[in-house]
């Protein structure tokens, strides 16, 4: 299914179809990552990649046109390079322990640790929350310094040149 | 301005639940899946949608522009202002056990809290000014346009 929603993002023209349709590809990737049990990062990724960027891409969307002009060029080079990485990461895959394995580097570095020092270091149920907000503080910190200067970014960029634009219409 | 009448009535119910559900979120993030961030995402959310169905303007009123510029700055400062604290009381920076010195367990707890509180209100302010940033600059859209 989540090839079959990245194809037809692909193959739409109207680009309305186009948001709409990357959020139900969030929402599907999401239920991938409950699915692997990940379901902190499924809730980011249904509050995120389906809310949030659904509705930036519509403001976005009624800033330029409502459809995709025709590429310009041949589309066999990028198809090239897409299916070279594609297939890269794929043999990549070939590599990686079986789904649910106990002996997988993931579960016997340091994860068990973690579970096992958490609970009497902590006292807080949720181990995710633990390593993020505690073990990882500072890490944290970093990541919210990140959005906030996204943030930050983001009206530096628009509404500057909305400024410009109205000096330059003072000019005129 | 009588239109979409449906929607709005429902936007309303909605909000109030969402923003419950930002706080759950928040707060429960020790015992549950989620945390700041996600809670963060969730009340601008509903913020968004206050815009979105009813008008740009509306949404600024209820919460201006320099409000959410200074949410998303306090947040930093919060988180930070925990790390400062455990300094200046004697431990590392971010050590929760500064918090509460005789129960480490509990240091860690109200750390937790205090710090995801932080990532939240930074989140929910730089989400609501990308929103701002975008949709000030749209022209108001009619209805027969989409």
């Amino acid at each position: 299914m989540l090839v079959a929603t990245a194809l037809a993002v692909v193959r739409t023209q109207s680009l309305f179809a186009t948001a709409m349709l990357s959020g139900v590809f969030s929402l599907l990737s999401a239920l991938l990552l409950v699915v692997l049990d990940a379901v902190d990062v499924a809730f980011t990724e249904a509050a995120v990649g389906a809310g949030i960027s659904t509705v930036l891409m519509l403001g976005t969307l009624a800033l330029t046109r409502r459809f995709e002009s025709a590429p310009s060029h041949s589309p066999a080079i990028p198809l090239f390079v897409v299916l070279v990485t594609g297939a890269t990461l794929i043999y990549g895959t070939l590599d990686m322990p079986n789904f649910g394995s106990a002996t997988a580097p993931a579960q016997v570095h340091v994860a068990p640790e973690y579970l096992e020092r958490s609970v009497h270091e902590i006292g807080v149920p949720n181990i995710v929350t633990a390593i993020l907000a505690s073990y990882r503080g500072f890490d944290t910190l970093g990541e919210t310094a990140v959005v906030f200067t996204a943030g930050i970014g983001v009206l530096l960029l628009l509404s500057g040149l909305r400024r410009r634009r109205r000096n330059k219409r003072e000019d005129v | 301005m009588r239109h979409h009448l449906i929607l709005r009535v429902i936007t309303k119910l909605l909000i109030g639940s969402i923003m419950l559900f930002a706080l759950y979120v928040q707060f429960h993030g020790d015992y549950s899946p989620g945390g700041g961030f996600q809670a963060g995402v969730i009340m601008a959310v509903a913020f968004i949608i206050y815009g979105v169905v009813f008008s740009l303007d509306e949404a600024q009123r209820v919460l201006p522009p320099w409000v959410v510029h200074k949410m998303a700055a306090l947040g930093v400062l919060i988180y930070a202002a925990t790390g400062v604290y455990s300094l200046f009381v004697g431990y590392g920076f971010l050590d929760y056990t500064a918090l509460s010195p005789d129960y480490p367990e509990k240091g860690q707890h109200y750390g937790i809290l205090l710090v995801e509180l932080g990532v939240g209100v930074t989140v929910t302010g730089v989400m609501v000014t990308i929103y701002y940033a975008f949709t000030s600059r749209t022209p108001i859209m009619d209805d027969e346009a989409w």
